[in-house]
Parts: structure tokens; sequence; C-alpha cells
């Protein structure tokens, strides 16, 4: 066999970054804010959950550490906006899978790699837009009060902390091809906000409840992404949550990735 | 190396070594020997079922063989794909729905190193007046079209079409190789599966019969053809003349087995009434051959559809 076998075309060359492209990430942008539920869910209910809760008169002035309340549900209705357009950024992949998409993606030079990292970066520009349309619309209705530094502060936490929901995104995404996965997720999240405090202070939970919502995935993630404007003592727990349900989704997602881009 | 002063050879297209796939106890594909050279254009024909499309899959890396090999250009199909030296237009699916025609070409376009401009291919792939139509809302024909445009992107030296008018109104299957046609041109190598026999014989220089995993023809389409229009005749002769028997109109295969005889020809009334006047032959049998069966269940529904077709002119005038 010739080592350099001759081709019609012999300027042939492998993509670069495994076919990582922004202008890829641009167009699944476009993509998913052509999807009307997906812009409801992510930017509009929110904000509308901020306008009913946030501006409440009844304790929307109250103080809260180095802020107020209306700040303080500012910040987990953006949270809330934010895993739930990550993890639908993720579990686009069901859709995907289920309509050929990715076979076809299979035979072009994309690796799997760049294609998850496009996942990624897609959920961190829609993650943003649903905190900046939370924060921007709050702003404007003057009620929620705290330093300036801790607008940027807890609006970056967020955004960082919602790649553990694209990962979970990912993970069900793969897990189950279904056109059905983005309702699944969406009360998955809603189960997972009851849980980690988002909608009703776990106070006014019966103390079983209370324990055991300690260690849902949102949990750590609220309580931290809160911790710059309520302050007090720092829990640790907090942040094994955080970590124990990355490993887990992490891990999870990985297997499932591995086995769907195994070449039988 | 003694190698080094060999004049560089282009290897094969594609080339298949002892090909086989198994899915547990199904034999998909039971051991295919296939050489295609650049410029080529051949039709897999075979019934649904045959193994073409896990063929196919082996071909694109999509799926790895059981056993044998499998080259492109003389690379491993997963090289191949990432050189953009290969690409397909697969039976269906792999089209998002939400995107536009001209997103998916952009979108397919930015895979690749060096891609084809995305206004050239759609105006191959006659799909430019299209450009800014939803996925969804687009038929059958000119979603196989936009699959076109996104395989010329890497302006591929072999084009692989699995079933490209599967599910094409009789329109959409003539724009469809229309657009084809013009494209081979370019010398590029061709390799397309289809169950219509007319397609392989219209656009094939070269068909390959392909039945329950393996190939039972290669040849010209003519060539194809001719043996699937034979018949077998058999019988009970006794001191037959091989030499005698194949010199009759139309025979092309002869078999004596002490006193049996099996015969392959075209013409099988000739055959018989030979045997039946000139000779002591008896118990004679004659039946259409397994290929003819093959070509019986490609072409049989197709056929079907031209009659009902040719009642419906006569209906009309």
């Amino acid at each position: 066999m010739s080592t350099s076998p001759v081709t019609a075309r012999l300027d042939r060359g492998v993509p670069r970054f495994g076919g990582f492209k922004l202008a890829i990430v641009r167009l699944e942008i476009r993509r998913q804010l052509r999807n009307r539920r997906t812009v409801f869910f992510t930017v509009a209910f929110p904000v509308f959950f901020f306008l009913i809760f946030g501006l409440n008169n009844a304790y929307a002035s109250d103080p809260i550490g180095r802020g107020n309340e209306s700040a303080f549900i500012m910040i987990s209705m953006a949270l809330y906006g934010t895993v739930l357009a990550t993890s639908n950024g993720g579990a686009t992949v069901s859709v995907e899978r289920l309509s050929g998409w990715s076979r076809q993606l299979r035979i072009t030079p994309l690796q799997p790699s760049a294609y998850i990292a496009i996942k990624m970066a897609t959920s961190l520009v829609l993650g943003l837009v649903a905190i900046l349309s939370v924060y921007i619309v709050a702003a404007f209705t003057h009620k929620p009060s705290m330093p300036l530094g801790l607008w940027f502060a807890t609006g970056a936490a967020i955004w960082i902390g919602s790649l553990l929901f694209t990962a979970f995104g990912l993970f069900i995404g793969y897990l189950l091809p279904s056109e059905n996965v983005m309702q699944l997720i969406g009360f998955a999240l809603m189960l997972f906000s009851f849980g980690g405090g988002l909608f009703i202070p776990l106070s006014q939970f019966s103390h079983p409840l209370r324990v055991l919502a300690t260690y849902t995935p949102l949990y750590g993630l609220n309580q931290l992404v809160h911790y710059p404007l309520v302050q007090g003592s720092f829990n640790w727990s907090w942040l094994s949550n955080l970590v124990s349900w990355l490993i887990i989704f992490t891990v999870g997602a990985t297997w499932r990735f591995k086995r769907d881009t195994a070449r039988v | 190396m003694a190698e080094r002063d060999v004049v560089p050879r282009t290897p094969p297209a594609l080339e298949l070594k002892g090909v086989r796939k198994d899915f547990g106890d199904v034999h998909a594909v039971r051991g295919i020997d296939l050489r295609i050279e650049p410029g080529e254009i051949v039709a897999f024909l075979g019934p649904n079922g045959a193994g073409k499309t896990t063929t196919i899959d082996m071909m694109l890396g999509l799926s790895v063989p059981s056993a044998g090999t499998v080259s492109v250009y003389g690379r491993t199909p997963l090289d191949a794909v990432r050189l953009g030296l290969v690409s397909a237009v697969m039976q269906s699916g792999g089209l998002l729905k939400d995107l536009t025609v001209a997103e998916t070409v952009e979108y397919t376009a930015h895979l690749f190193t060096g891609a084809r401009p995305v206004d050239e291919v759609m105006e191959r792939a006659g799909i430019s007046l299209i450009a800014d139509r939803l996925v969804a809302k687009c038929s059958g024909g000119e979603q196989q079209r936009l699959r076109f445009a996104m395989a010329l992107l890497p302006d591929p030296d072999l084009l692989l079409l699995d079933e490209p008018t599967q599910g094409m109104d009789v329109e959409g299957r003539r724009a469809f190789w229309k657009a084809i046609r013009h494209d081979a041109q370019a010398g590029r190598t061709i390799v397309f599966a289809t169950h219509y026999l007319d397609e392989a014989d219209a656009y094939a220089d070269r068909v390959v019969l392909i039945r329950e995993g393996e190939i039972v023809a290669d040849g010209s389409a003519a060539e194809v053809k001719a043996l699937a229009s034979g018949r077998a005749v058999r019988a009970t002769l006794f001191g037959a003349d091989q030499a005698t028997l194949r010199a009759l109109p139309g025979v092309d295969h002869v078999e004596v087995h002490a006193n049996s005889i099996l015969l392959h020809c075209a013409d099988s009334d000739a055959v018989a009434r030979y045997l039946l006047t000139q000779t002591n032959a008896k118990d004679i049998e004659i039946t259409a051959r397994a290929l003819e069966d093959a070509f019986v269940a490609l072409t049989g529904s197709h056929a079907r559809d031209e009659s009902v077709q040719s009642n419906a002119d006569e209906v009309l005038r």
C-alpha cells in the first residue's frame, strides 16, 4: 500500500478544534430562540414570576443581608430561568438523535467532543439571556436593592453555576430519546426549584421535607448564588451538594455519550 | 525503500475485502468483495433488506464490519469522512426541522475545511429558490435535494447515495436525478443504492446486484439485465453432450451431473423443443432463475405502477 495515496484533491485538511466554530453556536442560538416555548419558559416565565412575587409591597422592601427581599427573589427567578435554559440547551441532543441529525453530523468532520462544546456554549449564551432579562426588567422596577457589585457577583454566580444543568440536560437528553424530554425537564426543574427553595423558603417546609430538600440538585446552587446578598455563615454542605450533583450529571452524561458515539 | 521508486498508483475509490456484518444471529452482509475505481458511477441494486444500507454505513464508518476491511481512496472510512473525501445522502431524517434550508447548508459548511460556497451547492442541488424555507415545510423531494446540497459541500471524491429517491413522486425523482447527472460530469465517483431497476439502468455505468448480503451479479446494466432475463431448464438425459447443448441458441451455461442436465438460457422454449424432439430427454422442468425471482421482487411493484399508469392513459384517451 502506498504511503501517500493520490486523491483527486490534495489540499484536504481536517478542521481545527474538532469542528467547533462560533458561527455554529450563532446558528444554534438563532434556532433555539425560534422555539417559542423555549423563549416563553426561559425568559417570559421568570420575568413574570418576578413581577408577581418580587414587587409585592407586603414584603418586597424587607431587608435581607446587604439588600432586600425583592433582590432575593430576583436572584431566585433568574436562577430558575437560567437552569431551564441550560437544561433545555443540553437536552436538544435528544431531539437531534431522534431526527437523525446526530447521525448526519457523524458523516462530517465534527468530533463528538466539539459537538458537546457547541451545546455548552449555546447553553451559556441562552442562560445569559435568561439572567439579563430578569435583571434588566427588575432594575427598571427600582424595587430590588443591593450594592451594584452584587448584581454582577450574583449574576456571574448564576451563569457559571448553571453549567451544572447543561450536564443535567445532556444526561437526560442522551438517556431519553423522546420529543417529550423538554416537558419532563420542565417538570423535574419545577420539583428541583421547590426543593432548592427557589419558590418557597425552605423554613416553611416540615422538618423531614426540609432535610430531604437539602439533597436536591438546586439546593446547593441556590444557597451559593444568594450568599453574596444574604451573607452570614457559610455552609460547606452547599458546595458539597453542588459538587456531588455535578459529578453525578457529568458522569451520567459521559457514560451515555460514550455509548451513543461508539461505532458498532 | 523500493516502494519509493514505484510510481504512486491511485488507490481505488472504494475497496471492500471480505466484508461481513452480523447483528447477533442475523447475517446482514455475508462477505462482500468489491473494488470501485475513481470516476465510476455504480448502482447498488437489491430489494429491501438486502444489506445495502448496512454496507453503505460501513463505507462511511458509521458502523464497523464484523470481518473484512473497507477502504476509501486507500484510507479508513473515518479518515475519509474527516477529510471530506467521501460524503453521503442518507435515506431519511438527518435534518433539523427548525432551521431553514440555507441555515442547514451553512451549518454543515462550517464543519468542513475549504467547503464549497453555500450559494454554489444550493444552486447545483436546485434549492436556491427555497433557501429561506423552514426544513419542516419542505417536501420529501426538496429535503432530499437539501441533503444532496449538504453532501456536495466538501466537494467529495466519492459520493454515496442511499435510496436517494425513496418516497419521491415522479417529478421529484426526475429533478433529483437531473441534479445528480449534472454533477457527475465533474468526474466524481458515485455509488447509489436503489431498488428501482430502471434507475440503475438509466444512471449507472455499472450495476452491482446484491441480495441477502451477497453480491449476486456485477457488470454493466445491460449485462446484469441479460443475466436476469434467462430461465433454467432441467432434464434427465442419458449420454448428454455438453458441447452440443452449449451450442444451442441462447444457452449461456451448461452443467451435466451423471444423467441430469441443467441449462441456463435466454429462450427456454427453443431449448425444450430441442430436447423433446431431438433427444430422449425426460422430466423436463423449466424454472425462472433465482436472479429473475430477485428482479421480479425488485421491479414487481414498479412494473405494477407502470401498468396502472398505462391503464390510466388509456382511460384518458
